[in-house]
């Protein structure tokens, strides 16, 4: 057994070891470059006049790239759904709730009481606004599950619409999907943000499409990881 | 500023590395999961001083916050299912 | 400076990471390693993005759209290392979830116990 040990520890630190020459070889002449490569240079040069969007990784996100967003976003929702079905094929004898976590004070419940609707407000702030400051679709998404992670913490017992969860995933997603090919008939193709009016640059109301998508990409990933914190959460004995 | 900067990022580099030690090396897994998420905050901080305030936030929201509790509601299912089995 | 800081941290979290996933019985010590190694990564890409004596990929009153190509960093790391984060979470729900499933199954997380696939 010991040999077999000291066998598998040499071959580990030998692989780590190649990998950490290499990340050397890598780090050791790394100099930044002094000047944007052609892409980067071309998206801050047009950012602005193409999408109207102040955000350049944003306007990457939503529109340049928009058609990774939307293969990311069914990612996750394949995610949330592997998840909920791996976790829902082993129910275990009924018995106690949620997920084990101590029953919440009144502390956590007033607080969440208190908490929640800001942190719901703040994360559709950040979605809303993700074309002109840092942040997003993702970032409010994210926001608006913990959220509802804190509504879950506090009643354990509680239980959440899954088909309000689903109906909103499955709307925003329709819709998403719908402005891309409004985009292929209106405008110059798939998920092109010019169908709205550009709008005057930095404005809320700006940037055609792009807060709209973003609201849309909030609300699926909200979605998404609310399923996933839930099944992980409640579904085996609850 | 420049000097500032860099200061800061080698400070939390090493906090960054720090956090990670402790995730390996420590015998309780709360306390890893733990060390994980302090490494995702510490690496949000980092993200923020290379000018990328955009993944500096997703960071913090889903590295950090999110991924920990995930962690902990399978521990809490794991450890609740081993005290039910004795 | 800073990015040869933040790449070095980068890279060094990458391998420890692996190091972790690699070494520890326990499957949720595991994740955790490989929660680690993906940090490491998303470290190392923004790193590459970063350029000194620039700002950040957003054109407001600091950087007037004019002279946005002379001021800004490469947004295009950026754009990626947020959709890796988000796909980061939906891996390591993955994991958690087969662990949890793992554990049903064998009453066990060390993954010495598993041993289908073992010749």
């Amino acid at each position: 057994m010991t040999s077999k040990l000291t066998v598998r520890s040499f071959f580990v630190m030998a692989l780590l070891g190649l990998l950490g020459l290499a990340f050397w070889a890598l780090a050791a002449n790394y100099t930044p470059d002094a000047e944007l490569n052609r892409t980067a240079a071309y998206y801050a040069a047009n950012t602005a006049e193409e999408t109207g969007a102040q955000n350049i990784v944003s306007a990457i996100i939503v529109t340049y790239r928009g058609l990774d967003t939307l293969g990311e976003v069914t990612v996750l929702f394949l995610t949330a759904a592997i998840v909920a079905l791996v976790l829902s094929q082993s129910k275990a004898p009924r018995g106690g709730s949620g997920s084990g976590f101590l029953p919440s004070g009144e502390l956590l419940t007033t607080g969440t009481q208190m908490l929640v609707p800001i942190i719901m407000l703040f994360g559709a702030y950040v979605f809303v606004n993700g074309h002109l400051t840092p942040g997003g679709g993702f970032q409010g998404g994210a926001i608006l599950a913990s959220g509802i992670l804190l509504l879950l913490l506090a009643e354990p017992s509680r239980r959440f619409g899954h088909a309000l969860i689903g109906r909103i995933e499955s709307l925003s997603g329709v819709v998403y999907v719908a402005l891309g090919i409004a985009g292929i008939v209106f405008a110059g193709g798939f998920l092109d943000n010019r169908i709205l009016g550009l709008g005057s640059f930095g404005s809320i109301l700006s940037a055609g499409a792009i807060p709209l998508i973003y609201i849309l990409i909030g609300l699926k990933v909200g979605a998404e990881f609310s399923s996933i914190l839930e099944s992980l959460e409640e579904t085996e004995d609850a | 500023m420049t000097a500032l900067a860099i200061l800061a990022a080698a400070g939390f580099g090493l906090a960054i590395l720090g956090a990670a030690f402790v995730a390996l090396r420590t015998r309780s897994t709360p306390v890893a999961v733990l060390a994980a998420g302090l490494v995702s905050l510490f690496a949000s901080v980092v993200f923020l001083i290379l000018a990328a305030p955009d993944v500096a936030m997703t960071e913090a929201a889903i590295g950090s916050g999110l991924t920990t509790f995930l962690f902990f509601y399978v521990l809490g299912r794991i450890r609740r299912e081993s005290a039910n089995d004795q | 400076m800073l990015s040869q800081i933040a790449l070095a941290t980068g890279f060094v979290l990458i391998l420890m990471g692996l190091y972790g996933a690699l070494t520890h019985h326990n499957i949720l010590r595991m994740i955790v390693g490989f929660t680690l190694a993906d940090t490491g990564v998303n470290l190392v890409l923004v790193a590459v993005g970063y350029m000194p004596g620039r700002t950040a990929p957003i054109m407001d009153s600091a950087v007037p759209v004019a002279d946005a190509s002379a001021r800004i960093i490469d947004p295009v790391p950026q754009a990626l290392v947020l959709t890796a984060i988000v796909i980061g979470l939906g891996v390591t729900a993955l994991m958690l979830a087969y662990a949890y499933r793992l554990f049903r199954m064998r009453r066990s997380l060390d993954i010495s116990k598993f041993t289908e696939l073992k010749w």
